[in-house]
């Protein structure tokens, strides 16, 4: 394959992957480095199952060129839990809270979480749906996603 | 009620972990080595003869490993009435209609092929609206029956009538008679996961289907017949793999499985057909839509007299399992609330549309939509509040319904009066009219569901394998899946309560046909009930060949001892507790044994096949709930708020009140969409939105924190006591805003969804045009 060579972090690590020059950063992220956490829901940038957190900041990777991700440092799920496999308090409080059913937007829900709490860690429930708006989800109705996000707020700044 | 150790509690779902942390395999994220990605070639018009396909150029695309039609291979029918082919041969009917597929390396290399194939064609007239599609002179969407016998019109030959009482009579005895109908359009699934499935064929020609069906079993029967059709000769295995989002979509076998099928006898390789967003708006099935007359009456108390409902539902090309969906419209139509004389009569019609299937409700949301406003209007013509009128005409326990369902338990009554108070029914209703732009009202509607399975299928029934190894951990092995409603979870919750052992020790395998035994599929809400019952039941062998070597072991009297916290319990000496995993280990290992413990269990539910009168008992117990809105209109936009919802449901027994709520919520939102948003927009067969961004499911904006209520009326038949919940919550959602609405600012809407537009076309229409706001 031809192409070129895009290095970044991922969850931590260096990584270099061989991509086309059309490809998106969810492509070089599932095929290049079989991190298929992320999903395709839509490829257009309209449902969020392909988030990931990019230099802070959740982005749709379905829509992310990956050579823009140049020297980035990139967050996927695989990389949410700590090294020791221990859950992060997101992670934990999804489950406990019954915030996932197919678990298919799960990924993308808890990274767009977890981007709001970097950035605010105690926000208000109005800026938990903002932050989650692109993140469509069919089964739970969203009630036990939002709080879920409240529960990890509360215990990670409590 | 008794209390429970396992059952009641709020567990997380059993899988969750592998799901929040991204290692679930999806069938999006499935592959095989050597897989070669399947695309197909839909049609370019909705109604044509097709005159030539043209794969020369296709074939010739690097990387394309084979193009079929159906002029290179054999003919595979599929479907209800097995009207449908995997590739269509000299017609198309539809605009999802498949004509070609291709197979290639890379998913590139399959698109660029498809785009090169050229397909002549001769349009044929086409026909649009089901009425329409029943006049004389309506173009034929199918000449022939699969048969080869012709068909003179459009209209389908399924016996979708049932009558009970005296309808006449019934209309003599009414004082108060409310008439209208109801329009209700297309809505889809939106599975966030899109559909996809792996085929592959081993060295004897055996089948592998690795797929996301709610219906291995089925699904395996359908491929077996397939193989047949091929003249193959080897046996199927169904393979699931983690599903994103069912919701009825995958009730039945699709076109494209066969494709994959197809696909994979002819290049030898595994072949995975996978659909884009686009894809799978448009070439899966969705919900039916339906023009539904209603018409009841009733005394001058308020007591319902008669129910007349009739319908037409456009089928669309083809036929699945969105055709019988009137033989569960036909339950809240006939014993929704008390009514002696009923009748209910539907027709399915042949359209170029697309074609329907199932979808969470099974019908029940549209014919609820129809009964529970129209009651609104009889309640008003009566001159009663709605929830009065609906508290005189409650479901009761014990009572047989007119269509001759055996009403065992029965929450009606309390789901009303839990509503009523939460939503201070009392207090807010007919506030609304009034000055301002913004008017609140309230509104309130019923549900009747299948809660112990729905016999329209020869058997209903689930089959449960369970070992258990000698250190005291269990495997279940259900018929049935998982399609994130949380069974995995429930049945562990049952299992581990009837070993007396924690959750942890228990493990749920389902989802291959190879392993698990027969099970009808996840639909009809029948899951914790038909295949909870059927793990019960194998968990009770095993718990009496527990005790049964126990008694032995300790000379206790059987009937004293008890399997508790992983022990085998002795109620009058404690001396005698014995740790399972000991037992277990003297069972399989010491000269007393040489024994392990496994059992098998089938439940097929004590019900009646829904046919020819259609009468008789065909759940194993019912679900009954009320729903009840506060909305805000504002005037000016048509823009409906919810402002509370409740959600009140009985369930039986809440095995999981976690999980359960989980269904609730989403559910209503699931109905909230249905009234307020999402509509397929259909022009001339062609859909207009197929994206998230032109079809509006609701966001995390739009969340609504349900007020859930959970009623529990402990089911005799039910595995501890419980009650299929997973459509329940959707069905009433929509009647019960459009009442708010009419309580709001005193317009009634008949056609779904209520749109601002819609809502404030019918404010200008009642206030006699546009005017100044
Ligand atoms: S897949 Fe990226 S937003 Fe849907
Ligand atoms: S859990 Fe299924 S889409 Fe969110």
């Amino acid at each position: 394959m031809d192409g070129v060579v895009v290095r970044f972090t991922v969850n931590g690590e260096a990584a270099a992957v061989r991509v086309e020059p059309d490809w998106t950063l969810l492509r070089a992220l599932r095929e290049g480095l079989e991190l298929t956490g992320a999903k395709e829901g839509c490829g257009a940038g309209e449902c969020g199952a392909c988030t990931v957190i990019v230099d802070g900041r959740a982005v749709n990777a379905c829509l992310f060129p990956a050579v823009e991700a140049e020297g980035a440092a990139i967050t996927t799920i695989e990389g949410v839990a700590a090294a020791d496999g221990s859950l992060h308090p997101l992670q934990r409080a999804f489950l406990d809270s019954g915030a996932v059913q197919c678990g298919f937007c799960t990924p993308g829900m808890v990274l767009s979480a977890k981007a709001l709490l970097d950035r605010t860690p105690r926000p208000t429930e109005d800026e938990i749906r903002t932050a989650l708006a692109g993140n469509l989800c069919r089964c739970t109705g969203y009630v036990q996603i939002i709080e879920a996000v409240q529960a990890a707020a509360e215990e990670m700044s409590g | 009620m008794t209390a429970y150790a396992c059952v009641g509690q709020p567990l997380p779902k059993a899988d969750g972990i592998e799901k929040i942390t991204g290692r679930t395999v999806y069938m999006h994220d499935f592959k095989l080595p050597g897989m070669l990605h399947g695309r197909i070639k839909f049609a370019d018009r909705v109604s044509a003869r097709i005159v030539s396909i043209d794969t020369s150029e296709a074939e010739r695309v690097p990387g394309v490993r084979a193009v079929i039609t159906a002029h290179n291979t054999p003919e595979v029918r599929f479907g209800f009435l097995k009207d449908n082919t995997a590739l269509k041969k000299d017609r198309v009917r539809q605009y999802r209609d498949e004509i070609a597929a291709v197979a290639a390396t890379t998913p590139e290399a399959a698109e660029e092929a498809v785009r090169k194939i050229r397909v002549v064609y001769e349009d044929l007239p086409a026909v649009f609206d089901p009425e329409e599609a029943l006049g004389p002179d309506a173009p034929l969407v199918h000449e022939a029956d699969p048969r080869g016998k012709p068909l003179e019109d459009n209209r389908l030959r399924l016996p979708w009538k049932v009558e009970a009482g005296d309808l006449e009579q019934g209309e003599a005895a009414a004082v108060h008679v409310a008439e209208g109908e109801y329009d209700v359009g297309w809505v889809t699934h939106c599975c966030m996961g899109t559909s996809g499935c792996v085929a592959v064929f081993d060295g004897r020609g055996d089948l592998t289907v690795y797929s996301n069906t709610q219906i291995p079993s089925l699904a395996k029967t359908d491929f077996q017949e397939a193989l047949k059709a091929m003249g193959v000769r080897g046996r199927v295995r169904v393979v699931n793999a983690a599903i994103g989002g069912g919701f009825g979509s995958k009730l039945d076998t699709y076109a494209y499985e066969y494709i994959a099928i197809l696909l994979a006898h002819r290049t030898r390789r595994p072949v995975k057909v996978e659909f884009d967003r686009e894809e799978e708006f448009v070439a899966t099935s969705p919900r039916q839509p339906a023009r539904i007359r209603v018409r009841q009456g009733c005394d001058a108390d308020g007591r319902l007299t008669f129910r007349h409902i009739s319908m037409v539902l456009d089928n669309g090309a083809y036929t699945s399992w969105g055709a019988t969906t009137p033989t569960v419209m036909m339950m809240p139509a006939t014993s929704l609330y008390r009514v002696p004389n009923v009748r209910f009569e539907a027709t399915c019609v042949y359209t170029n549309n697309t074609y329907c299937q199932a979808m969470r409700g099974y019908g029940t949301p549209q014919v609820t939509f129809a009964i529970e406003t129209n009651l609104d209007e009889l309640a008003d013509k009566a001159g009663l509040d709605p929830y009065e009128m609906r508290l005189r005409n409650a479901n009761e326990p014990g009572e047989t319904t007119p269509q001759g369902f055996e009403v065992t338990t029965c929450g009606h009554r309390e789901c009303l009066e839990a509503v009523a108070e939460r939503l201070d029914w009392a207090g807010k209703r007919g506030q609304g009219e009034g000055g301002g732009r913004k008017r609140r009202g309230v509104g309130m509607a019923c549900l009747l569901h299948v809660g112990g399975g729905a016999k329209i299928y020869k058997s209903d029934g689930c089959g449960t394998l369970i070992k258990m190894d000698d250190q005291g951990y269990v495997d279940v092995f259900s018929g049935s899946m998982d399609i994130g409603q949380g069974l995995d979870t429930v049945l562990r919750q049952i299992v581990a309560e009837t070993l007396g052992i924690g959750t942890d020790r228990v493990n749920v395998i389902v989802g291959d046909t190879d392993v698990c035994p027969w099970d009808v599929g996840v639909h009809a809400s029948r899951s914790t009930f038909v295949a909870g019952n059927a793990a019960l039941g194998a968990a009770r062998m095993i718990r009496d060949q527990i005790l049964a070597f126990a008694e032995q072991l300790t000379e206790a009297p059987r009937e004293i001892l008890d399997l508790r916290d992983g022990q085998v319990v002795c109620q009058e000496d404690p001396s005698k507790n014995l740790p399972l995993e000991k037992l277990l280990y003297k069972a399989h290992f010491a000269k007393t044994g040489n024994t392990m413990f496994m059992a098998s269990h089938f439940y097929e539910p004590d019900t009646r096949l829904l046919a020819g009168d259609f009468k008789g008992n065909y759940s194993g117990t019912y679900t009954w709930g009320c729903h009840g809105v506060e909305v805000e209109v504002d005037v000016d936009t048509g823009h409906v708020e919810i402002v509370r919802y409740v959600a009140a449901h009985d369930v039986g027994r809440a095995i999981n009140p976690l999980l359960l709520k989980g269904q609730v919520y989403g559910a209503v939102l699931m109905g909230i969409g249905y009234a307020l948003t999402e509509e397929m927009i259909f022009e001339q067969g062609r859909l207009r939105n197929a994206n998230f961004r032109d079809y509006k499911i609701l966001t995390a904006r739009d969340a609504v924190p349900v007020e859930t209520v959970i009623v529990e009326t402990d089911d005799p038949a039910g595995p501890f006591g419980a009650k299929g919940i997973g459509e329940p919550g959707l069905v009433p959602t929509a009647p019960a805003i459009a009442n708010a609405i009419y309580d709001a600012v005193g317009v009634r809407l008949h056609t779904l969804p209520m749109k601002p537009e819609v809502v404030l076309r019918a404010l200008l229409d009642r206030d006699g045009g546009p005017g100044p706001a």
